[in-house]
């Protein structure tokens, strides 16, 4: 059976179904070989290659290149534009359905020190936002626990798994923490923080007692806290450290430096005044969503806007983010927004897929169209950049395809029913 | 000699008479003193600007008798020479709460009150308190009068500081007599404030709430004095009636509130003396036009400890350029002509006081305003100016005596004299002070000379070696100690009789020697010369007083835009290589234009134009409070009174070519707030701000936030808590605006309510519904509630399942004006769709995107843009989305949202596809205006960072010679949204 075939079949019995209630299950892998004939291919890396060729088997990237290459079932993307599926990262996506309602709430654990905690057990695959972000080409998301000093462990899942066992992509790629902040907020006046060094000093100590934990050969009881942690040691895994100011990033650099941490800032509001040295400390950038007010009446009023483009002339290593659990449907925007201020459009894709794949530890997969790595493939007719022109028609996560429909396209065919609109729409 | 004579006031000062309480019972004998006192050879201020040098004044029972060049000294009056001495009339402050005890606190208050706590037939508000006089609870205090008089204040009118209507202030002298004899007028004045102080009843929550609450008391105190008192007792409105003809003191807390306050006052043809702070250069010229007084806080903001680098980022530019201009604004009101009185209120350290006044000097103000502030200006505000505030006869003896012109750096105030009595502020200087002496001990000569102020001394020996001394000095007592070379300690006991002192020295022995010290003369003593200072140069005034304001407003120009893609928002569609020319404000022509005279000509080529956007839900730009959540309804209450002008947020969206936005009352009940309308000209005041013509709005809510769902489990008392109750809520006002309707036709006497009267304006047509909303059940609900009261629903604004019955809105004739997808964050928008614009669209629902959000609207462009993704509508009507749509919806389609021969030049430059992420705003008009430019903006931004630096250098210096210094703290704001209860 061709894609088309297969496509068209799917595509007939979406549209049978009326009810908004239907689920959309995910799709077993494509049998034989596919390729992907004269596309626009974005490579992730910053390469494009003009009406190329990919070709992809068992989940796997095979080929990637200028010739054509036949396979069993084969998908023309003329004037379509191809690319690596999208990563979204520091996200609530699955841990939250409802922001307002507390039962629906899975995010926030009490407590300030929790590197114990795990997101993946709680990351719900059934959640009805997630297909409106994967119909977006969003297809691996990083979900965070978000509360305390350090929030706890992080993973990354594709976004169309039966159960989060089946979604898992990286069980564990990281721990967060959220720095302390330089300066505090009360009664509507921000001021220096006091207690900002206590603070700093009890993360250098608990750096010191994890050490010693981990060292200590002897140990009689298991401290689940401490255990949690030792993954950090030695840049086994990164630590990614939610901070936004400039004084504490600087801070932040030293204190990965300080006890051989593979550090990763997320938020980055003030990278841009750093960024040399940001690069120096071999220190990589989340950037939190561009679509964000400046930080005070006297910055640059665009100032969020062009921060992506300093990072990427001063050749740090960066991403895009959209926080939340369901904004992500957008993300692809927020590098658009960035780039009518200097950014270049293929280093926005780079930061949508290979650099955000890179920052989580999953480059070896995916984050770029490589042979050998995971067909993560999404295909737009358009440019995704813009919404204007941003349309996928297809979406492959390691091979396979993924249903683009959701609850919105179904409450939308619904209502157009009820009004008799076109089609066409 | 003059020593002598202020011992002997300190005799007869303790029973000053005149002023004794006539009435009272007296314990032992009578002991009657006529304070008959006459002060000659002083430069007598007797009113400011004019000096009698050399003159006199004479005083008895605590009035002033005769005040002249040459007097005869009476037979029985005391004379006392003041040669080189200064006279005043001591000072007035109007603000204070001297003496008045704070508000009670209520224990136990309840979480949610809703009605006042007060006792006794009062009004309905407890923040409204006209009937408190506070003259029935006033005691002297001694502690802080003394405080007071040390600044040369001989008055203050004081209040009790507590609420948005405060009842009566009275004046009293700061005498510490008693205040049957201190309190000069027990009824002086009204106060007014925008503070609710220690009410904690809901209402009012918000500024423009406190602003609804003033009109309501005006109109409903008219209607009680014509017909109310026959239906009911209320003392408030009978209180407030009679404080009516009384100075009328309004406290504000910035510069916009004096506008707004003035604004009120003009509406009920009042004049309002205005406590503000001293931020009124900020936007002098307005409050000039005001031409109400005003009462000036001299507390100029110290500078901030910037040492710390990253820290001083904190502070913004705004503040760094306040505290430069905060000494200069006295000088910006005398060089207006604004009438004002200063205040010593704010100050942290009273001793502040005087010399801040003269650092204003320095900054221009003249000594002459400096003190007509302080003495006949107070007296004339509150028509006490035949008692006090000048020195001439028959006035009350309350002046203070300095030792030389009081605005000299050096100057001290000597004496205060109250009501005829005296009171020492600070002795005089030491006759020692700077002299030297020929010291001979025994056969030693040493030379002494004598520091501060006889404090200390030191002692030179023949060989010049100096060796330091302890000075006292007590009447004519004289004791020295000092150490010889020998590292023992000499004593001198004296006593000084004229210049010579004579006395013992005692060595460490114990032998004696008697000792003799001569008066060296000194050269012709130095005339203290006052540095003159040049006027202190400050960075430029811009308007508004924010980042990125401008020296210079933007005039309309006629402006031709060539060879642009023009889209027309009309039948024309889409222009390509078109030109566009702009003129007095408004597009005066489209298509080829080959001659414009004196048109500034701007390239468009590879450029889009396209009409302004038009925000139709906007929190921007709204002063203390969006919501005025406290009732179900508060249609009374209104946005256009509390409009920020300076809020930066104008000027980012003017960047996202913005150029209209209706400014919504929040969504926390079902029937909200009148909205205002306003054009984006940064840089103007609020007034000027607004889109004049326009059509009236009111906000509606419906759904979780005035069900209050979501604001936590004690949020249960206020009615509605479910969606059958708001339905109730809209029966039971439009039930009751009918009623209150057909009353007023029919010619019966009825109280105006300012509520009725903007939901009976619905009724008739003449005010339109903005209504916050989500699901459909409710949607449908009101439009059934609107057709059962012959009126329709203009707009239904979120609106995120207008999808579901968009046939019925279309049939309704109402508006949809929704988010392009948002969703998921609360459960009535869990069915909220992307498509939801397209199909409301496509359905003939007049539809547009809006932001409800400071970020969100700064890019409407892209968010019409989304709807060519979702639902495939064409790039016209994804841009008509959110600029003619809108303006349909505002009707003011007749103005704005297209680009047409005739309409309003509020048009935006585009450096790319108007709807694409990839492009900006590179001009943005308003009126003709260039109100933003992508050129310019780079130049603000730089002089910013300059300016920035510049003020970072003078804090660093400022602390390096020696200034106090504040620790860096920065004011946070708000940005506001439907469901914000807090306020600034």
């Amino acid at each position: 059976m061709n894609i088309y075939q297969y496509i068209l079949i799917y595509t007939l019995t979406a549209l049978s179904w009326i009810s908004v209630d239907a689920q959309i299950p995910p799709q077993p892998i494509i049998k034989g070989s596919v390729a992907i004939q004269n596309g626009i291919i974005h490579i992730g890396n910053g390469e494009i290659i003009q009406g190329g060729c990919i070709l992809f088997e068992n989940g796997k990237i095979t080929y990637v290149g200028q010739e054509n290459r036949s396979a069993d079932t084969v998908i023309n993307a003329q004037s379509h534009h191809v690319y690596p599926g999208l990563i979204a990262i520091n996200t609530i996506i699955g841990l939250t359905e409802i922001d307002a309602v507390r039962s629906t709430r899975d995010f926030s654990e009490i407590g300030s020190i929790n590197p114990h905690i795990r997101s993946i057990i709680a990351y719900n695959t059934d959640s009805k936002i997630i297909p409106t972000i994967r119909s977006n080409g969003v297809q691996l998301a990083e979900i965070v626990p978000a509360s305390g000093r350090i929030t706890g462990q992080s993973s990354v899942v594709q976004l169309d798994g039966w159960n989060w066992e089946d979604a898992v992509y990286h069980s564990t790629n990281g721990i967060h923490m959220h720095w302390p902040n330089p300066y505090s907020y009360s009664k509507g006046i921000i001021s220096p923080n006091k207690n900002y060094i206590t603070e700093v000093e009890k993360l250098y100590q608990y750096l010191i007692e994890v050490n010693s934990y981990k060292d200590d050969k002897e140990k009689k009881e298991k401290n689940l806290r401490l255990e949690a942690m030792s993954m950090v040691l030695k840049g086994n895994k990164p630590l990614y450290i939610h901070v936004d100011d400039q004084k504490a990033i600087l801070d932040v650099l030293e204190f990965g430096k300080t006890n051989e941490l593979k550090v990763v800032i997320v938020g980055g509001r003030d990278s841009w005044k750093v960024a040399e040295q940001i690069r120096k400390y071999d220190v990589s950038v989340v950037l939190a969503p561009t679509q964000r007010l400046p930080s005070s009446a006297d910055r640059d009023i665009d100032q969020p806007f062009k921060t992506p483009s300093i990072l990427q002339d001063q050749e740090v290593l960066w991403c895009i983010s959209e926080s939340g659990s369901w904004e992500q449907r957008n993300l692809a925007f927020q590098a658009g927004q960035a780039v009518g201020y200097g950014l270049d459009q293929e280093a926005a894709i780079s930061a949508l897929t290979l650099n955000t794949a890179q920052i989580l530890g999953i480059s070896d997969r995916t984050g770029s169209l490589e042979k050998g790595k995971d067909a993560n493939i999404i295909i737009s007719t358009g440019n995704i950049l813009d919404p204007m022109s941003q349309n996928i028609i297809y979406s492959f996560i390691q091979g396979r395809p993924v249903d683009l429909d959701n609850k919105h396209k179904q409450l939308y065919r619904k209502f157009k029913k009820k009004y008799s609109l076109s089609e066409s729409n | 000699m003059i020593r002598k004579i202020i011992t002997l006031f300190l005799f007869i000062s303790i029973h000053i008479i005149g002023l004794s309480q006539e009435t009272f019972p007296r314990n032992g004998a009578a002991d009657y003193s006529s304070g008959h006192v006459a002060f000659v050879n002083a430069n007598i201020h007797d009113s400011p600007g004019h000096i009698i040098e050399g003159g006199s004044m004479i005083i008895k029972e605590g009035k002033i008798v005769s005040v002249g060049q040459k007097l005869d000294i009476p037979v029985g009056a005391i004379k006392v020479d003041l040669k080189g001495k200064h006279i005043y009339s001591s000072f007035i402050d109007l603000y204070s709460q001297y003496g008045v005890p704070p508000t009670p606190k209520i224990n136990n208050p309840p979480t949610v009150q809703m009605n006042s706590l007060k006792k006794g037939p009062v009004g309905w508000n407890q923040t409204i308190s006209p009937e408190y006089a506070a003259v029935n609870e006033f005691t002297l205090d001694e502690k802080e009068a003394k405080e007071r008089r040390l600044n040369g204040f001989g008055s203050v009118l004081s209040h009790r500081i507590d609420g948005v209507v405060r009842g009566s202030g009275f004046i009293t002298t700061l005498n510490n007599t008693h205040s049957q004899t201190t309190v000069l007028k027990p009824t002086t004045s009204s106060h007014l404030s925008f503070r609710k102080g220690s009410s904690r009843q809901s209402y009012p929550t918000s500024q423009m709430g406190m602003m609804a609450l003033i009109r309501q008391l005006y109109l409903d105190a008219e209607w009680y004095r014509e017909y109310g008192f026959k239906v009911e007792t209320n003392l408030s409105l009978s209180a407030w009636n009679e404080l009516q003809d009384l100075p009328q003191i309004f406290e504000v807390s910035n510069h916009q509130e004096i506008l707004r306050a003035g604004r009120l006052a003009r509406e009920y043809n009042k004049i309002y003396i205005i406590k503000c702070k001293g931020d009124t250069y900020k936007r002098v010229d307005d409050i000039a036009d005001l031409n109400m007084p005003l009462i000036i806080p001299v507390d100029f903001p110290m500078p901030y400890d910037v040492e710390e680098v990253m820290n001083a980022d904190l502070i913004s530019y705004r503040t760094m350029k306040e505290w430069e201009w905060a000494p200069a604004n006295l000088a910006v009101l005398e060089s207006h002509n604004i009438q004002f009185a200063i205040t010593a209120d704010g100050l942290s350290n009273k001793k502040d006081f005087l010399p801040n006044i003269r650092t204003a000097i320095e900054y221009g103000l003249s000594p002459q305003k400096a003190l007509e502030a302080l003495t006949t200006v107070p007296a004339q505000l509150l028509n006490v100016d035949d008692q006090l505030g000048a020195l001439a006869p028959g006035y009350i003896a309350n002046f203070i005596i300095t030792d030389q012109d009081i605005w000299n750096k050096k100057a001290k105030i000597l004496e205060n004299w109250i009501q005829g009595k005296y009171f020492q502020i600070n002795p005089e200087s030491s006759e020692y002070q700077n002299q030297s002496y020929k010291l001979t001990i025994g056969n030693e000569d040493y030379q002494l000379n004598i520091h501060d102020n006889g404090k200390s001394a030191d002692l030179i020996d023949a060989d010049s070696m100096k060796m330091k001394a302890n000075l006292q000095t007590e009447l004519n007592r004289f004791d020295l100690i000092y150490k010889n070379q020998n590292d023992e300690y000499i004593r001198l006991i004296g006593q000084k009789s004229g210049q010579q002192i004579q006395g013992s020295a005692i060595d460490a022995d114990g032998s004696t020697q008697s000792f003799t010290a001569v008066l060296i003369p000194s050269d012709e003593k130095k005339i203290e010369k006052e540095d003159s200072v040049s006027i202190p140069e400050l960075s430029s005034m811009i308007y508004p007083f924010e980042a990125y304001g401008s020296p210079e407003l933007p005039q309309a120009q006629k402006y031709l835009i060539k060879n642009t893609t023009v889209w027309t928002n009309e039948a024309k569609g889409i222009l390509k290589n078109t030109d566009v020319l702009i003129d007095n404000g408004k597009i005066a022509k489209i298509g080829k234009i080959t001659k414009a005279d004196n048109a500034i000509v701007i390239d468009g080529q590879n450029y889009h134009l396209t009409p302004g956007i038009i925000d139709e839900h906007s929190h921007i730009a709204i002063n203390n409070g969006v919501n005025e959540g406290s009732q179900a309804s508060t249609a009374e209450v209104r946005i256009g009174d509390v409009i920020n002008a300076e809020d930066i947020n104008i000027y980012r969206q003017l960047a996202g070519g913005v150029t209209t936005s209706q400014l919504l009352h929040g969504s926390a009940n079902p029937i909200g707030g009148q909205s205002a309308l306003i054009k984006l000209r940064w840089g103007k005041s609020a007034e000027e701000l607004k889109f004049k013509g326009a059509a009236p709005f009111i906000k509606f809510a419906l759904g979780e936030n005035v069900k209050q769902s979501n604001w936590g489990d004690h949020q249960t008392v206020r009615f509605p808590q479910t969606r059958m109750g708001v339905e109730q809520v809209f029966e039971d006002y439009f039930t009751q605006a009918e009623t209150y309707l057909a009353k007023k036709k029919s010619g019966e006497i009825y109280r105006k309510d300012l509520e009725l009267e903007c939901l009976s304006e619905i009724l008739t047509g003449n005010r339109f519904i903005t209504c916050h909303s989500y699901v459909q059940s409710e949607i449908n609900m009101l439009m059934h509630v609107a057709e059962n009261h012959n009126f329709r629903v203009n707009t239904f604004t979120h609106i995120l399942e207008g999808y579901k019955v968009a046939d019925k809105m279309k049939a309704h004739g109402a508006a949809g004006s929704t988010f392009a997808d948002w969703w998921a964050y609360k459960y009535e928008v869990i069915d909220a769709i992307p498509y939801n614009a397209a199909i409301m669209n496509s359905v003939g629902v007049n539809t547009s995107i809006n932001s409800d959000d400071a970020e969100t609207a700064r890019r409407l462009n892209v968010e019409a843009g989304k709807m060519m993704k979702y639902g495939g509508m064409n790039e016209e009507e994804a841009l008509k989305l959110v600029t003619l749509n809108p303006a349909k919806m505002l009707h003011i389609d007749d103005r704005v949202g297209s680009i047409k021969v005739g309409k309003d030049a509020d048009i935006v430059l585009w450096s790319g596809h108007p709807l694409s992420y990839f492009s900006r705003a590179e001009k943005t008009f308003i009126d003709g205006c260039l109100y933003f430019d992508r050129t310019e903006n780079e130049d603000r931004a730089q002089i910013i960072r300059k300016e920035r630096a510049q003020l970072i250098q003078q804090m660093l210096k400022a602390k390096k010679s020696g200034s106090r210094v504040q620790p860096v703290k920065e004011k946070k704001p708000i940005e506001y949204h439907c469901d914000t209860m807090e306020t600034e």
